[in-house]
């Protein structure tokens, strides 16, 4: 289904100084993600997830091994690949409008056009001239989401990108990035903690061990989109995930 | 409305401590010490002849010229520490030691340098507020929320955007702090400054005025309208703070 590698983990490991000298995160990752593919990554608290984002994405360099992005290797972070994380990182100094012209150069005759465009594909047409603080979450959100697509980038570095939403918010919000990847063709990594989520979004969901981190299963989610996560086969892989992750459910 | 229910206790106050200001000077039957009335028709008197106008004036440039340079000097040199962590460790001991120095210990030195016209007052403002605007601006660097230079490395924009787009903007609140901190003490400096060896200004309208046969009304006069002035240029400031794009800091 996804012939072409669009980025391969070549053997990461990566540890840091403590108090009682080293605390291994990563042990040993390894493997790839096609072109468009939407990789998933779940795993219990604190095991490493989102260094390993951060590796990916060029933010941190790994002890050993590397991550390679269409056969390069990987050295500091790049437009090629945006993150968005939990917290989001929209600049509060810069009105919605100001925030999407941002990554664009200055010199680019339709940047302004394009700022627009994205603005309304988040539904967010009408408050470009907003402050983020005006903002609701959800909004907030999209707007992330529009500064990142803006420069159409080839891969979405997502870390728990819905997690600071209500469910009800996160659920549209995930509605939302599935109908924006119909339009556009972006590789997706998303690291989450919400079963559901994954199943929902994703083509494969790579279960990782407690620290350090390893890779304890994989899943592959072959339903067509759009997904009902309440069908059986959805419940099934659910179950089959939690399992991985050391909680059963009463049947 | 709004305003003026929210103001009323803190005008009664102030109409109390006059009253009672009033009413002891009456009763002691102090002939020195003005009453408020008097005081009004002093500063009437000051007014009317223009002397007032010029004392203002005097002072309120004074403090423009020490404060505009601080400003000139301490932003780029307080976003340059902020930014450059060797610049930092090596002036930072240097600011840290001169910046418990009173400005008024400076007077001596000032006079001896720049005699005793204008360069003297505008350089002990310039002193004065120059420290806590570089302090303010280090801070203000030093704060950025490591997720939005992080923002900022992943679209790989230039240095000069960067520092156009994001570092500038984001220490802006804080620079805002320094600035209304520098002008506050500004103000108190300029008084003290006038009071030696000038002939203009509010501080020398006041020293003068005792001096020239104890017009103590007009003494009272120039502390008052000092207290207005720094009321109004703090109000300045404030509205600095209301600036849409520095509000962020100020909204949670």
């Amino acid at each position: 289904m996804f012939i072409n590698t669009k980025i391969q983990v070549q053997n990461i490991r990566k540890g840091f100084p403590s108090d009682d000298g080293r605390l291994d995160v990563i042990d040993d990752l390894d493997f790839t993600v096609g072109d468009a593919e939407f990789v998933a990554i779940v795993g219990p608290s604190g095991c490493g997830k989102t260094t390993l984002m951060n590796i990916m994405a060029g933010f941190l360099a790994p002890d050993s091994g590397g991550v390679h992005v269409d056969g390069v290797l990987r050295n500091g972070a790049d437009r090629k690949g945006i993150m968005i994380t939990q917290q989001g990182s929209v600049f509060p100094w810069l009105t919605v409008r100001q925030n999407l012209l941002f990554g664009l150069p200055d010199d680019m005759p339709e940047r302004e056009q394009r700022a627009r465009e994205y603005a309304e594909l988040v539904g967010l047409k009408g408050f470009e001239n907003n402050y983020p603080h005006e903002l609701s979450g959800g909004m907030l959100k999209r707007a992330e989401i529009a500064r990142a697509l803006v420069v159409k980038p080839e891969i979405l570095y997502m870390d728990e990108p819905f997690s600071a939403l209500d469910a009800l918010m996160s659920l549209r919000m995930q509605n939302e990035l599935l109908r924006i990847l119909a339009k556009e063709r972006h590789t997706v990594m998303l690291i989450t903690h919400d079963v559901e989520e994954a199943i929902h979004l994703a083509d494969r969901i790579l279960v990782l061990s407690p620290r350090p981190a390893r890779i304890q299963a994989t899943f592959h989610v072959p339903f067509p989109h759009p997904r009902r996560v309440s069908r059986p086969e959805c419940q099934e892989l659910r179950v089959a995930i939690l399992k991985e992750l050391g909680v059963t459910e009463p049947v | 409305m709004k305003f003026l229910r929210q103001s009323l206790p803190s005008i009664i106050v102030i109409a109390v401590v006059v009253a009672l200001w009033w009413v002891t000077v009456v009763v002691t039957e102090s002939v020195i010490f003005p009453t408020p009335g008097q005081v009004v028709s002093g500063t009437l008197e000051l007014a009317r002849d223009g002397t007032l106008w010029e004392h203002i004036g005097a002072s309120l440039f004074r403090v423009g010229a020490g404060f505009g340079l601080a400003v000139l000097f301490a932003i780029p040199l307080g976003l340059w520490m902020g930014w450059v962590h060797g610049a930092f460790v090596t002036l930072n001991p240097l600011f840290q030691i001169l910046r418990p120095i009173s400005p008024i210990a400076w007077i001596p030195i000032a006079i001896l340098w720049f005699g005793v016209g204008d360069a003297s007052p505008i350089y002990l403002i310039f002193i004065a507020s120059v420290f806590p605007m570089i302090v303010q601006t280090t801070v203000g660097v030093h704060t950025i929320e490591k997720r939005y230079l992080r923002a900022a490395e992943n679209f790989g924009v230039p240095r000069g955007k960067l520092f156009r787009k994001v570092v500038f903007p984001a220490t802006l609140p804080q620079i805002i702090v320094g600035m209304r901190i520098g002008l506050g003490v500004a103000w108190l400096v300029v008084v003290a400054a006038e009071m030696i060896a000038l002939r203009s200004g509010l501080g020398y309208m006041i020293i003068d005025s005792r001096n020239a046969g104890n017009r103590y009304d007009l003494v009272i006069a120039g502390m008052i309208i000092i207290g207005l002035i720094g009321l109004a240029l703090d109000g300045i400031m404030r509205l600095l703070e209301n600036m849409k794009s520095v509000r962020w800091r100020y909204v949670h």
